[in-house]
């Protein structure tokens, strides 16, 4: 085989592994990667049931409640516009309270509960979820403010 | 005094690299020997500058020294010794200081070890390791500089992330830091031949060496990395596909890629401007790494500052190196003559096909990678994770596994489909026999990844080892064994990277002290919980017995709380059995006097840090056996030469 030809093949190969790559990451991508809703954009925009989403808002007060087998828990996220309810089971991060934020990833049940297969909460204040910046919430009025 | 002195190396450093740019430049478009001959000393003296740099902040944290800003905002005085030395560079300032040292050092060791090189190209090589440094050098002193003082001091520090408080911190980071930047003499490397147009054969072998050992340590700091992981956040698994981790992974898949087309350049002289343009991309992928995990642009353990200023700082200098690069590449890739060819079956396409896979997977983690911060520009907040990773890089990965079996067993330069084939018959028939087992044993009730992830894995390791079939063994040379070592590596961590996936048990109970949980043949007592105090945290602990039929041996998983920077953190209780490991996370108390426990059995998990760790021993074995080829005929040339005389 001449030495152009194999070059050829070569560059074809390098092409078609290009191109094949790009076609697999766009539709990996298309699947796989999880948006993030705030509980305003689940309402408006709506989210099909088990689809991966990730899920951020504050949790309300005295909405947190746990079951009776110990390891799973209740609770309801806000953004202050909209309240969405959720539930995980497994060791909540530390700092994972009533009235403070939180970013949990999982998909919606058909009955419209978050289910939660991972929850990541502000872990103090040099690292909190990115989603979380500028969220607060304040004490009084039980009101979530937003600035971005 | 210290803080100032260590500033003052720094810009002495900084100055004798601009110098060593000068004298390589001049001197060699000149084609002033005087001037060339400078060049290596002064590489020298600023390698030795930055060390004794990085040696003063390294003092300055031992003696606690509050009055330097950096020593505050990640120091305590009540730390133990060892978190107060590696805290050096557990904080940006310090970790930048810790990559100009070792650009600065591995600049030295080219200037006085490398002599297999031509000199133009050894000179220009220096000069562009001189250029890399200079781009870092003005980061460090004009937006990171870690000998700012703060007045007036305050009585004490703010304490070290308690995450990183953990040996791992001792090892991990330099040890990655030295294979990043160890790529950058490789990019140098590619700099200077492009710039002399010397790139064939000699200068491949010349640059094989350190491309091998930036490889062995950053396999090392990656499996290291995986396992502290996996110990010390507490969640069971070994790889998150967090942006950091793939920032360290990107580099290392290039380097696999060039690791492999450097030897064909060396044995063959074949794929000349491939190698050089991969060489390029190797760095590159390390600058990129670094550009993630220091701009602040992602949130996670690694990321200690959010600037916006160092953020385009380190884009600059990425846009300036690796454009840089890229159009010398362009400019002079007409000049880099074709290499010798080979046929469609040969070792060399079996190469090939390794780089385009190895391309392929960097690719496809690249994109993932960027993604969310493309979108983010948009407007949308999207996150990519495992889901995305394991279907892609996945199959792939398996493909490059199974083109590891042929490649050595297919000849140089022309070989026969035929024998091919049937050297490629007992492996196949061992993967068919453990696909044939499964199958039988456990259809269905495993995933189809790490199904195939077994039966491939064996198909490896008994293909690895292949190469060795009727040969005189003691008469093998040592980096044939380093390659069948490293290959029957990556056997081994697949296995157990299929094996955990496959086969591990997952149990979540609260539980009462007093109980008892069975799980995956596993009998754990939960006998109390106690408070128990540290040299800087307070802990609960629980005290278990696990035992499996024999004696009963004593688990204490903890959640320790930190006081400055207040933090609580989980440590895992571990018992390494030869099939496995147990797994056991103390959670929170779940109501009155039941405590919630998480309990993995995982069978073979442990097999996939031997195998990094086999991997990176057939890479030393490969350096050691080449270069000690290289002085016995260097040594046999000297008796010879000596014995005429």
């Amino acid at each position: 085989m001449k030495a152009k030809h194999q070059r050829l093949i070569l560059a074809l190969a390098a092409l078609v592994a290009l191109v094949g790559a790009a076609l697999l990451a766009m539709s990996a991508l298309k699947d796989e990667a999880a948006y993030f809703y705030a509980p305003n954009d689940v309402r408006t925009k709506g989210v099909e049931p088990g689809k991966a989403i990730r899920l951020g808002g504050m949790v309300v007060k005295g909405s947190l409640k746990r079951a009776g087998d110990g390891v799973t828990i209740h609770f309801d996220v806000t953004d202050g516009k909209a309240t969405v309810p959720a539930s995980f089971r497994g060791i909540a991060p530390d700092l994972f309270r009533e009235g403070s934020g939180v970013v949990a990833e999982g998909a919606f049940d058909a009955g419209g509960t978050f289910q939660a297969t991972n929850l990541l909460a502000k872990h103090d204040e040099r690292y909190m979820p990115r989603e979380l910046k500028g969220m607060s919430y304040d004490e009084k009025t039980h009101k979530m403010k937003v600035d971005r | 005094m210290i803080a100032e002195a260590g500033l003052a190396a720094l810009w002495l450093a900084a100055s004798l690299a601009l110098l060593q740019l000068l004298l390589a430049a001049f001197g060699l478009a000149g084609g002033k020997s005087e001037l060339l001959g400078a060049v290596r000393p002064v590489a020298v003296a600023q390698g030795l500058l930055t060390a004794i740099a990085f040696a003063l902040l390294i003092t300055l944290f031992l003696q606690s020294d509050m009055s330097v800003l950096l020593v505050v905002t990640n120091s305590h005085s009540m730390k133990p010794w060892l978190y107060k030395f590696a805290g050096t560079w557990g904080n940006h300032e310090g970790s930048m200081l810790l990559w100009v040292t070792v650009m600065g050092v591995a600049g030295s060791a080219v200037a006085l070890f490398e002599r297999a090189l031509r000199r133009e190209t050894h000179m220009a090589t220096l000069g562009g390791q001189a250029a890399i440094s200079l781009g870092f050098y003005a980061f460090l002193l004009f937006a990171s500089n870690p000998f700012a003082r703060i007045d007036p001091p305050p009585a004490d520090g703010q304490g070290l992330n308690p995450l990183l408080q953990d040996p791992g911190l001792a090892f991990h980071p330099p040890t990655l830091y030295l294979g990043y930047v160890g790529l950058s003499v490789a990019f140098s490397f590619a700099v200077g031949a492009l710039l002399t147009r010397q790139v064939d054969a000699a200068f491949a072998r010349a640059m094989r060496p350190w491309v091998l050992g930036a490889w062995i340590l950053l396999t090392l700091g990656i499996t290291a990395g995986s396992y502290w992981a996996y110990y010390e956040l507490g969640w069971g698994g070994w790889w998150f596909w967090d942006p950091v981790e793939n920032a360290s992974l990107m580099p290392w898949l290039a380097a696999t890629a060039l690791l492999h087309s450097v030897t064909v350049l060396a044995t063959r002289d074949a794929l000349r401007a491939w190698t050089v343009m991969l060489a390029v991309v190797a760095f590159s992928m390390s600058m990129v790494g670094t550009f993630l995990v220091r701009s602040g642009i992602l949130t996670s353990v690694h990321a200690f500052a959010v600037d916006p200023e160092r953020g385009t700082f380190i884009l600059a200098l990425l846009g300036i190196y690796i454009g840089g690069a890229l159009a010398l590449f362009g400019w002079r890739v007409g000049a880099v003559r074709e290499g010798a060819p080979f046929e469609l079956v040969s070792r060399e396409t079996m190469l090939v096909v390794n780089n385009l896979l190895l391309s392929v997977i960097l690719g496809l983690v690249l994109i993932g990678t960027l993604y969310p911060l493309m979108t983010e520009a948009f407007g949308h907040k999207v996150s990519v994770g495992a889901p995305y990773f394991d279907r892609i890089a996945g199959p792939i990965a398996l493909t490059l596994m199974v083109a590891m079996i042929l490649g050595p067993l297919t000849r140089w330069r022309r070989d026969r489909m035929r024998e091919v084939t049937r050297r490629m018959a007992i492996p196949l028939a061992m993967g068919g026999l453990v696909f044939v087992l499964l199958a039988v044993l456990a259809w269905g009730r495993i995933g189809v990844l790490p199904f195939l992830g077994l039966v491939i894995a064996l198909a490896v390791a008994v293909g690895s080892v292949a190469p060795l079939w009727k040969r005189n063994l003691r008469r093998t040379p040592l980096f044939t064994w380093g390659m069948v070592i490293a290959h029957l590596g990556c056997a081994v961590s697949l296995a157990g990277m299929a094996c955990d996936s496959a086969f591990t048990v997952e149990k979540l109970v609260a539980a009462r002290p007093g109980d008892t949980v069975e799980t995956a043949g596993w009998t754990i007592r939960f006998k109390q919980i106690l408070p128990i105090a540290g040299d800087n945290w307070t802990a609960l602990q629980a005290d278990m017995e696990a035992s499996r039929g024999g004696e009963p041996v004593l688990l204490h998983p903890q959640s320790r709380f930190f006081a400055s920077p207040p933090t609580t953190t989980t440590e895992a209780a571990l018992l390494t059995r030869w099939n496995g490991q147990l797994y056991v996370v103390l959670g929170q108390e779940a109501d009155a006097g039941r405590w919630q426990l998480r309990i993995w059995w995982k069978p073979f998990v442990t097999l996939i840090w031997f195998g990094g760790f086999l991997i990176a021993l057939g890479g030393a074995m490969a350096l050691v056996g080449r270069e000690r080829r290289g002085w016995l005929l260097k040594w046999r040339a000297r008796m010879a030469m000596e014995a005429v005389a």
